[in-house]
C-alpha cells in the first residue's frame, strides 16, 4: 500500500528552533531515508523551495492569470513528502513518527493512503 | 515476439526446478537465488535469437551453477572452499544438469517464500521471484514501485528466509497444513493485486491475476487431493471470469447485477465450476471451497433474477460459521436483503456497528446505502453513499458511489 508521508512546515515553529536543533532534523532525514531504502519501502522524498519561490495560476475567463508568492493567509504550508509503499496503515503511521519533524513541537507528520499512481517511478 | 513469449513462459516454468537442483547441492538460498535469476535473464537473451537449447533445464543449471561459483569465488568468503570444490568435480555439475527432475521442488520453494518470519509483501515478491521466474524489474513494474525499492525488499526476504533457518525440505506433517494456509492467502493477495489493481491493459505490466492462477494450478497439480488447493483455483477462475464485463468503457465500475454476463468467460465459467463441484463432492469443506461455490452460483445464473440466493445465503452461513469474519456477514446481509427484503438485511447490518474490524468500514457504508435506496430512504442512502466513497481508497469505486448518490440526488432511480 502507498502512503504519501507529508511534512507540514510552520514557519513560526521553524524558526524558534536553535541552529543545533535543525540541524538535528536534517541528520535525522538522512538515517530515515537510509533506514526505508533498506527496507524497500521507499518510493521518493521530495523537498519544496520555499513559498515565496511559488506562482499561483488561476484560468479566468480563458486567459491565464499568475500572482506571484504564497497564499498568505495559510499558517503552514507543504514542505515536502515521502512517498512510501508500505506492509499496512500501522506500518506506515510506525514510519511517520521516525520522521524527525514528528518529534518537533508544533509540527507534524500527515499519513494519508494513495488513491491513483500513473507515470513512471523511477527517480 | 512470439519466440520471446515461449522463452519466457518456458523460464517461468524451469524457474523454481532449477533452484531447486541449485539449493540441494549448493545450501545457500540467498546466493542460488541470485545466480537463477542471472542465468534466467541470460537465457532470456540469447534463446530466442540464437534458439532454444535441446535440454534447457541443464543449460540453466550449468550457467547458474557458474555464476554462483564465481561469486562465491570473487566473494572470498569463509565458505569458498566448499563451493570451488564443486569446481574440480566437473562430472558433478554435468550430472546434476542432466536427465529429468527427480523431485519437483516447487513446493518446498513455495513453504520457504511464504515462511510466517516474513511480512505479506516480502512474502509476495520472493514467491513472484522466486517460483513465478519473474525478474526483479516486472515485480516492480506490477506493484509500481521503482525497481531499487523492489530489489531491496526481495534482499530483506531473502536474508530473512536465511535467518529463519529453515531446512530445504517440506514442513513436517502436523505444520504443513498451516503452512500452506499460508501459501494459499499470498497467492489469493497476488490474484487480488492483479484484479483490483488498473483496468485496461498495460503490456508492460506483468499481469499478477494470471500468474496466480498459473502458480495455484502448480500447486493443485503438486496437491491434487487438497480440497482448499481446488476451491482457490476455482474461486480465482470463477472471479476472473468477469475480468472483461466489470469495468465499463472509461474504467468505470460496473456491478455484478448490471454486467453483461454474455462478456463473462463460459470456458473459464465451466472450468472452474467443474472444479469446485468436483472437489466438494470429495473434500472436507473450507472458506476457499465455500466462496467459489458462491461465485459458481453467480456465474450459473443466466440473468441476475436467476439467481439462488437461498443458495447464497446458505453458503455465507456456513462461511460465517467455519471462518467468522464481519465481511461474511456484510455479504450474508445482501443475500438476506434478496430473499427476506432490504429492511432484513439492514437489520443484519446493524450488529455489526458495534464490530470494530467493520464499524466505518465504506463497504458497509456502499451496502447499507444500497439497501436504504430499496426501502426508499433516499436522503440516509445518500448520505451512506458519500460516506462511503469517502472511505474507499479505490478511485473507480468511488467514482461509482459518488455517481449512486448524484443520481438519487437527482432524483433519477
Amino acid at each position: 500500500m502507498k502512503y504519501l508521508l507529508i511534512m507540514h512546515m510552520n514557519p513560526a515553529v521553524w524558526g524558534a528552533l536553535t541552529e543545533e536543533e535543525r540541524s538535528e532534523v536534517g541528520n535525522g532525514h538522512g538515517a530515515f531515508m537510509d533506514a526505508i531504502t533498506k527496507s524497500g519501502e521507499m518510493i521518493i522524498t521530495q523537498a519544496l523551495a520555499d513559498p515565496s519561490q511559488s506562482a499561483v495560476v488561476r484560468v479566468q475567463g480563458g486567459q491565464p492569470v499568475v500572482t506571484d508568492g504564497p497564499y498568505l493567509e495559510a499558517k503552514e504550508y507543504l514542505g515536502g513528502f515521502y512517498l512510501i509503499d508500505c506492509e499496512s496503515r500501522e506500518r506506515a503511521l510506525e514510519l511517520a513518527a521516525l520522521i524527525p519533524d514528528a518529534k518537533v513541537e508544533g509540527l507534524g507528520i500527515e499519513v494519508r493512503p494513495v488513491m491513483f499512481s500513473a507515470g513512471t517511478l523511477e527517480p | 515476439v512470439t519466440a520471446a513469449v515461449a522463452t519466457e513462459d518456458l523460464l517461468r516454468e524451469l524457474a523454481p526446478q532449477v533452484l531447486g537442483v541449485l539449493v540441494r547441492r549448493y545450501r545457500q538460498f540467498e546466493e542460488c537465488e541470485d545466480a537463477v535469476q542471472e542465468a534466467l535473464l541470460a537465457a532470456a537473451q540469447s534463446w530466442p535469437a540464437g534458439g532454444t537449447p535441446a535440454n534447457p533445464r541443464g543449460w540453466l543449471i550449468t550457467v547458474a551453477s557458474r555464476r554462483l561459483i564465481d561469486q562465491v569465488r570473487s566473494e572470498h568468503a569463509r565458505r569458498e572452499r566448499e563451493v570451488t570444490a564443486a569446481v574440480r568435480e566437473p562430472e558433478l555439475t554435468a550430472s546434476l544438469a542432466d536427465g529429468a527432475p527427480d523431485t519437483d521442488d516447487t513446493l518446498i520453494l513455495l513453504f520457504l517464500c511464504c515462511h510466517p518470519e516474513l511480512t505479506a509483501a516480502s512474502q509476495t515478491a520472493l514467491t513472484l521471484r522466486v517460483v513465478g521466474g519473474l525478474t526483479t524489474a516486472e515485480i516492480a513494474r506490477a506493484f509500481l514501485v521503482p525497481e531499487a525499492t523492489m530489489a531491496a525488499r526481495i534482499s530483506r526476504a531473502k536474508q530473512a528466509v536465511r535467518a529463519a533457518g529453515s531446512e530445504f525440505s517440506l514442513p513436517p506433517a502436523p505444520e504443513r497444513a498451516k503452512r500452506l494456509r499460508v501459501v494459499l492467502q499470498i497467492l489469493y493477495l497476488i490474484f487480488n493485486e492483479g484484479y483490483t489493481a488498473s483496468s485496461g491493459t498495460d503490456l508492460y505490466r506483468p499481469d499478477l491475476a494470471r500468474e496466480a492462477i498459473r502458480l495455484t494450478r502448480t500447486v493443485r497439480q503438486l496437491l491434487p487431493g487438497d480440497g482448499e488447493v481446488a476451491g482457490l483455483l476455482a474461486l480465482m477462475l470463477l472471479t476472473d471470469s468477469r475480468r472483461d464485463a466489470r469495468t465499463g468503457p472509461s474504467g468505470e465500475l460496473i456491478p455484478l447485477s448490471d454486467q453483461d454476463r454474455g462478456r463473462w468467460d463460459a470456458a473459464q465459467v465451466a472450468d472452474g465450476t467443474a472444479l469446485i463441484d468436483a472437489a466438494m463432492a470429495r473434500s472436507a469443506l473450507g472458506p476457499y471451497q465455500l466462496q467459489a461455490a458462491i461465485a459458481a452460483i453467480h456465474a450459473g445464473a443466466a440473468r441476475p433474477e436467476d439467481t439462488d440466493w437461498r443458495e447464497v445465503h446458505a453458503l455465507y452461513k456456513i462461511l460465517e460459521r467455519i471462518a467468522p469474519n464481519p465481511m461474511v456477514t456484510l455479504n450474508r446481509a445482501v443475500a438476506l436483503a434478496e430473499i427476506d427484503g432490504p429492511e432484513a438485511g439492514l437489520e443484519l447490518l446493524a450488529t455489526l456497528d458495534r464490530d470494530s474490524r467493520v464499524a466505518g468500514h465504506h463497504r458497509l457504508h456502499a451496502v447499507r446505502a444500497h439497501l436504504l435506496e430499496r426501502t426508499g430512504d433516499r436522503n440516509a442512502a445518500i448520505e451512506h453513499y458519500k460516506q462511503a466513497a469517502r472511505g474507499t481508497a479505490s478511485s473507480p469505486e468511488q467514482r461509482y458511489l459518488e455517481a449512486r448518490a448524484a443520481r438519487l440526488a437527482a432524483g433519477r432511480t
